[in-house]
């Protein structure tokens, strides 16, 4: 089957599920009214409350959601063959995840623009408040962790993308500062900057003194470097501690002087990226040669496939981004159905082309098979796989290969940056947020929060290993990741299905995807816990089973608390919503 | 409408993406620095000593309408001063 079939096929089932289910959804479901007084339009202060254009809402709010994640996960879940993955993706998107970022919005904007977490205090009170913060704790802690393994490991396999990616911070930091003073556009000098990173890039990709590679500066990969550790694992190491470093700096600075100004250059890498990859597609029709199912000995695609696969398919993330600031923008309360199903559908179009470079790069079927032994391999080789899938794809367009997988590892790394500077933030505000809550004051202080945040994310990426020393177990991390993203959305989704059950609407178009993530969470830790990490199961290991115990207690309460409330029918402490 | 006409919509649209979180960042920034000017120039409103806020009153009919917005941010729903009130 040719790469292109795949790819048109999810296109148009996208295209059906915008077309009609949310159009169905938006007029009988959430019955929105384009005559409603947004809070935009409300609590208008030019700050955070600014009604606008809804092509731009669009626009930013995609930018939001769109990162490493959608791109990783299907990478990975290609182990069980394409088609599993694939499914996962277009129905997850079209009923899962399109209905929870657009419920999230229409229930944010119907409650003065308050988040997701802020609801839940105000639905089911204090105790909710707390299940919710500490779920996002550990979600922003897997993010940090992952994501910093996921860089390291770039570096180390990619060593030509290093000096693009620090050039990128001075860029950033000049735009943010030296353009914005006087009051220039921004799209120039972020293209400029652009230009110069891809630039670096396409030098460093083939003149081997510009590529900063540790493991050669240590003597090669079978050199041991210190204390019987390989180079490998110093190099992760070094990695490591380096963007622990950086992100406790970036995290603490005003997000005017480098976050947004990054975030600028990254929305050109997202479509210039995405743009380059159909196009590669459509040039090159490269033929799938993965399998289409696949049966394997070590994990089960059910039900671990659902979380392997959470951003592409749905992300309690998006709802985060949904009711916080995105809410917030609404012109028309009738505009949320492009900006919240349309913003999946984006990210959707996103996983896809994750799973088409991935399945068309190998020449053989064997070759695959060979290459995705073990699902521990596929969660340690899938975005490396992305990124050479994605470089051959590239070569359509007359892109040579090797400045194309680096220019690739360099958007993939700047994404999976982009994810880990606000993933550092959030859990300071978090353990700020959580820490006020107990009363322990110090522990609100910047620096004090930050640094817990820094120091158990840099423990956590370097504790869980195995006889490949430091950064071996960053991918083990995955699946839990995925799992307390499930968790998020779930809780999202029993908001939106309270307040839809209050107001006598038909409640079981976001009922149905909620009982599914949470049973496929229950499902995955429950048999990860306790037949695999248990001291008595067939992969012990301490660290991961006590993660994956506090998130199989969080799912667990989650379930109760849906019971209770749809048992007591405790909704009033909702908005009226003006109808 | 021209290809160039399109060229340069597309382009403002593109900016105006970019710009809008950026604008608002700035913009809240000055906000947080006017709300530290306003308490020192207000702080007794607050319940905080302030030994100059016979001078600093004369300023409030000068900057009465942002007045109004920063003593609905600090949390007080009406205005704290007596007499001219803005709310």
């Amino acid at each position: 089957m040719p790469g292109i079939g795949i790819a048109v096929i999810g296109i148009i089932i996208f295209a059906l599920g915008y077309l009609y289910y949310s159009k169905f959804i938006a007029k009988h479901i959430y019955r929105l009214d384009p005559n409603f007084r947004t809070p935009a339009h409300q609590f208008n202060d030019g700050i955070d409350f600014v009604p606008t254009k809804k092509s731009i809402v669009w626009a930013h709010h995609f930018t939001s959601i769109a990162g490493a994640a959608p791109i990783l996960g299907p990478a990975i879940a290609v182990y069980w063959g394409w088609l599993p993955a694939f499914i996962w993706v277009v129905l997850g998107t079209v009923f899962a995840a399109g209905v929870h970022d657009f419920g999230a919005l229409v229930l944010s904007v119907r409650n003065k623009g308050r988040s997701i977490g802020t609801l839940a205090e105000r639905l089911i009170g204090r105790r909710a408040k707390m299940l919710f913060l500490f779920i996002i704790l550990i979600l922003v802690l897997m993010v940090n962790a992952v994501f910093a393994w996921v860089i390291a490991n770039l570096f180390v396999t990619f060593p030509a993308s290093v000096l693009s990616i620090f050039i990128q911070i001075p860029l950033a930091v000049i735009i943010g500062i030296y353009f914005l003073r006087r009051g220039k556009g921004l799209l120039f000098p972020s293209l400029l900057a652009l230009i110069v990173m891809y630039g670096t890039a396409a030098l460093a990709s083939g003149i081997p003194a510009l590529q900063i590679d540790l493991v050669s500066y240590f003597g090669g990969e079978n050199a041991t470097v210190a204390f019987g550790i390989d180079a490998v694992s110093i190099a992760f190491l070094i990695w490591i501690v380096i963007l622990m470093a950086y992100v406790y700096i970036a995290s603490t600075l005003p997000v005017w002087k480098l976050l947004q100004p990054r975030d600028y250059i990254n929305a050109h890498q997202l479509i210039i990226g995405l743009g380059i990859l159909y196009l590669g597609l459509l040039v090159t029709n490269p033929e799938v040669t993965a399998p289409v199912t696949r049966s394997v000995d070590d994990v089960s695609w059910f039900p671990l496939l659902f979380i392997t696969i959470a951003c592409g398919a749905i992300s309690g993330f998006h709802s985060l981004v949904s009711s916080g600031t995105t809410s917030k923008q609404l012109n028309k309360e009738s505009d949320a159905r492009l900006v919240g199903y349309g913003g999946s559908i984006g990210e959707g179009i996103l996983a896809i082309i994750s799973i088409v470079a991935v399945v068309t790069l190998f020449s053989t079927q064997e070759e695959f098979l060979s290459t995705y032994s073990s699902f521990t391999t596929a969660n340690e080789i899938g975005l490396n796989n992305f990124i050479e899938g994605a470089a051959q794809l590239a070569t359509g367009l007359f892109i040579p290969e090797a400045i194309a997988q680096t220019i690739v590892a360099v958007v993939v790394i700047s994404f999976a940056a982009t994810t880990l500077d606000t993933a550092v933030r959030l859990m300071r505000y978090i353990i700020s947020e959580i820490a006020t809550e107990y009363k322990a004051y110090a522990l609100t202080k910047k620096h004090v929060a930050t640094a817990i945040a820094v120091g158990s994310s840099m423990t956590l990426v370097l504790m869980p290993g195995d006889e490949r020393g430091f950064g071996a177990g960053g991918y083990l991390l995955w699946p839990l990741f995925g799992t307390s993203n499930q968790l998020l959305a779930g809780i999202a989704l029993l908001l939106i299905t309270i307040w839809l059950r209050r107001q006598g609407r038909n409640f079981l178009v976001t009922f149905i995807p909620m009982v599914f993530l949470l049973a496929m969470t229950l499902l995955a830790m429950f048999s990860q816990v306790w037949f695999e990490w248990a001291w008595y199961g067939s992969d012990s290991n301490f660290l991961l089973f006590t993660l994956g115990a506090i998130i199989l207690i969080f799912a667990v309460w989650i379930c109760l608390e849906a019971y209770l409330l749809f048992k007591n029918d405790k909704t009033k402490a909702l908005e009226d919503d003006d109808r | 409408m021209g290809f160039k006409d399109q060229l340069s919509r597309a382009l403002a649209f593109y900016d105006e993406v970019l710009r809008l979180p950026h604008r608002s960042e700035i913009k809240r920034e000055l906000r947080d620095e006017d709300d530290i000017f306003y308490l020192l120039s207000f702080s007794e409103m607050l319940g905080i000593p302030n030994p100059v806020s016979y001078y600093t009153l004369e300023l409030y009919p000068e900057m009465v309408e942002e007045f109004h917005d920063w003593h609905l941010r600090m949390g007080m729903e009406k205005s704290p001063i007596d007499g001219i009130r803005c709310c």
